[in-house]
């Protein structure tokens, strides 16, 4: 998988899963490292007494925050400009790899474009596919997270927000390294294959680029209104390194990163790292306001920026009943409670954003044009929002949007199109009346003749359906519709029942009744 | 207590045993049982499909059948996760406040059925005999949405001559999720590989759980694959009797 992964151009969810769920060794992996993480944080999330009131504050903040979205904003751009940093606003992803790439083609001393980035991973930034544009600029990436290096490499694509390189184990990541790690005086072709060892080769090959490469591209997770700081963080240090080491620092984040209150993070960061990492706090947290303005010496970049990215989030505020997927603070737990997700793992969801958020999130970042099949990817069986640290209801957000996709499906002529849409229809107004019901299911049972078989004890079954109904048939046989229906049964008995209370006078009859 | 059966569509369609059963149960425990005959459908399928409009009307004919009933009971926890969790929001969506309050008024007396023994009658021995090796699939919808926790597992560990065994992933969905059992059939089918082999290591001879739209899932696939494992509703156990005939 080198394609980008792109909602405009990814095949619907179930042809994508398909395709995966031959892939036992990834299947396998996925499997492997959500049970992991989970148990992690099942563990850290049992030892803490007041977890359901932290998730309730988690949601009380990002609640507020989105109800008052452009105060904050304006707010953090007021603070954090007084701070010394520039803040740019980015209509939708074409406008933010636009301002990156001059921003970081203006970073170069006396005049001349850089040729190369660091970067800490990012998820807004592989969501607006910024690496390709500053490729194309002539400017090299370097992904400097461990697992976002390891995609990097490997020439794949992030399969998890928070674990982008989860489906591959520790043996394929050896392989990578030895084909694709190059460094002048360093032969990685005798590489182990312990963690250490890969942390090792890692280790070196990154040590170079932080120590050359003087401009860095970030993300955030927390854009902090009151003191307009930025928050990042991250478990290897090497989004420290990028923080403090390059003379230029760049952020782009969306929009829907901002909080109100430095004292916000005490909630939320207990909240993030159990549920991303299952780790009680994360080992490198940073946070930074503006920069240092010593005349000579001090600390951290010399110039900072942050882009202020909206790419759809205005549009999904907009809509009072998905609004709460902008809570999201992108921990991953529910791809790693997704059954789904563990089956096929995230690329099958065709978007940076895999699992069930991404099934509300990338639909709505495409404004309802892409990826329909998305908020299908689901049997809503509530795994996510159980886990989600700011109680996002993530199935009611599927329902609704696959309202949405219905409703452009049953719109003018292209019902005519869609035997699933007709079927569905069709049924609704059966379930209107009594009488039509009653008769439907007389005539189901007909229509099923021709496709029972019996079995040994006598009992009907079928085991193949036509069209649609077919998926039902692969791996599952069906029972056919006994002859009686519950209400006949009911009604018959209350006959007989009526008819026995006629004879043997008032009194005694229902104990009877069966 | 003067009950109103909801039986469900595909329980009266597929599985009027269960409903039989769950007559049984509440006839012998000295209930009365009503069944009104204009109900058909929750609206579940199409809700959950995004059929949102199409559901509307099952709303407001569920409400007409059942606003003066002192108890509703049904055999389906999907069905009576799906009134309790959308209920309301349909409601406020149809801007109609006489059913907004007649669904706040009407929900709090409806219950699934082993939810209504535990919780509100209180019980957990209802004099059940059922002398088999048996495992209970918790659906997700009885388990998250209305927090049957262990009331199934309570009412099943006081069935006489029951063996009842644990299942290695209770808390794992089984794959059915209603049409994504046919939209995304291969994923489904993944997930329900997994169950399968959680019911076939407990060795039971029966697999039981409170929905019978996924006991129809998994026992379909317990008899493609000829296990011998079969798939019933918990209110079939507990009708089952020491001497009676099933």
């Amino acid at each position: 998988m080198s394609e980008a992964l792109d909602p405009r151009t990814a095949p619907k969810f179930q042809v994508a899963a398909k395709t995966l769920l031959g892939d036992s060794q990834l299947r396998k992996n996925v499997r492997h490292a959500t049970k992991v993480i989970q148990t992690k944080r099942a563990k850290v999330v049992g030892e803490m007494p007041d977890w359901q009131d932290l998730r309730e504050a988690g949601k009380q903040i990002r609640r507020h925050t989105m109800r008052h979205l452009d105060f904050y904003l304006e707010q953090f751009e007021r603070n954090c400009t007084a701070a010394g940093g520039h803040v740019h606003w980015a209509r939708d992803a074409e406008d933010a790899r636009r301002i990156v790439v001059e921003l970081v083609k203006a970073s170069g001393a006396n005049g001349a474009s850089p040729t190369e980035v660091i970067k800490i991973k990012s998820m807004t930034t592989e969501e607006i596919q910024l690496n390709k544009a500053l490729e194309a600029a002539g400017i090299h990436a370097y992904e400097t997270d461990l697992a976002e290096l390891i995609i990097q490499l490997g020439h794949d694509q992030p399969s998890h927000i928070v674990v982008p390189a989860l489906h591959k184990n520790r043996s394929q990541i050896r392989e990578i390294f030895e084909r694709e790690m190059k460094l002048p005086g360093t032969d990685f072709s005798k590489l182990g294959g312990t963690p250490q060892d890969l942390a090792d080769a890692a280790r070196r090959f990154l040590r170079e680029k932080f120590l050359r490469v003087k401009t860095a591209v970030s993300g955030a997770n927390f854009l902090v209104a009151e003191t307009g700081s930025v928050c990042i963080v991250e478990s290897e240090g090497n989004g420290r390194m990028c923080l403090t080491l390059p003379e230029t620092l760049i952020s782009v984040a969306g929009i829907d990163k901002v909080i109100p209150r430095f004292q916000d993070l005490e909630v939320l960061l207990q909240l993030l790292p159990r549920s991303a990492t299952g780790e009680r706090m994360n080992p490198y947290n940073s946070i930074w306001t503006g920069v240092d303005k010593a005349p000579a010496g001090g600390d951290g970049p010399r110039t900072f920026h942050v882009v202020l990215m909206d790419n759809a989030r205005t549009e999904i505020l907009a809509d009072e009943e998905s609004r709460q997927t902008l809570y999201c603070i992108r921990c991953g737990a529910c791809q790693n409670a997704c059954p789904v997700y563990q089956q096929t793992g995230g690329h099958a969801y065709g978007s940076v954003y895999a699992g069930p958020i991404g099934a509300i999130l990338t639909p709505q970042l495409m404004e309802m044009h892409h990826a329909q099949s998305l908020p299908y990817a689901s049997s809503l069986c509530g795994a996510c929002y159980e886990v989600c640290p700011v109680k996002i209801n993530i199935p009611e957000v599927l329902i609704h949007l696959r309202n949405k996709v219905v409703k452009q499906q049953s719109s003018g002529l292209n019902i005519l199109g869609n035997p699933e849409v007709m079927a569905l229809k069709a049924v609704a107004l059966v379930f209107r009346s009594e009488t039509v019901f009653r008769t439907a299911q007389k005539m189901g049972r007909l229509a099923e003749l021709p496709l029972a078989h019996k079995d040994g004890q006598g009992v009907g079954w079928i085991d193949w359906l036509p069209g649609m109904l077919g998926g039902w048939t692969q791996v599952r046989d069906l029972r056919v519709m006994p002859k009686q229906t519950f209400r006949e049964w009911f009604e018959q008995r209350g006959q007989h029942a009526a008819g026995r209370r006629a004879t043997d006078g008032a009194g005694k009859a229902a104990e009877d009744g069966r | 207590m003067r009950v109103s059966l909801f039986i469900t569509c595909y329980n009266d369609t597929l599985f009027p045993e269960t409903g039989k059963a769950v007559v049984r149960v509440l006839e012998r425990l000295g209930h009365t049982v009503e069944f009104p005959a204009g109900q058909t459908c929750c609206g579940q399928m199409h809700w959950n499909t995004g059929y949102q409009d199409e559901a509307m009307p099952l709303l407001r004919r569920f409400v007409e059948q059942f606003r003066n009933a002192e108890a509703v009971v049904s055999p389906s926890t999907s069905c009576v996760a799906m009134m309790h969790d959308h209920y309301p929001l349909m409601a406020e969506r149809l801007k109609d406040e006489k059913l907004k309050a007649e669904v706040a008024a009407l929900l709090p007396r409806v219950w699934e059925f082993s939810q209504f023994l535990t919780k509100k009658l209180g019980l957990e021995d209802v004099g059940a005999y059922y002398p088999h090796r048996v495992t209970y699939h918790a659906s997700c919808h009885g388990l998250r949405s209305l927090q049957l926790g262990d009331g199934p597992m309570k009412l099943l560990r006081a069935v006489k001559g029951i063996d009842l065994v644990e299942i290695e992933n209770l808390e794992q969905c089984c794959g059915f999720g209603g049409t994504f059992a046919i939209k995304n059939a291969e994923v489904s089918s993944a997930m329900l590989s997994e169950k399968l082999r959680g019911v076939l290591n407990t060795r039971a001879e029966a697999v039981t759980g409170c929905d019978n739209s996924c006991l129809m899932h998994i026992g379909g696939a317990l008899h493609r694959e000829r296990t011998g494992v079969r798939p019933v509703h918990l209110a079939e156990i507990l009708a089952s009797e020491e001497g009676g005939a099933r």
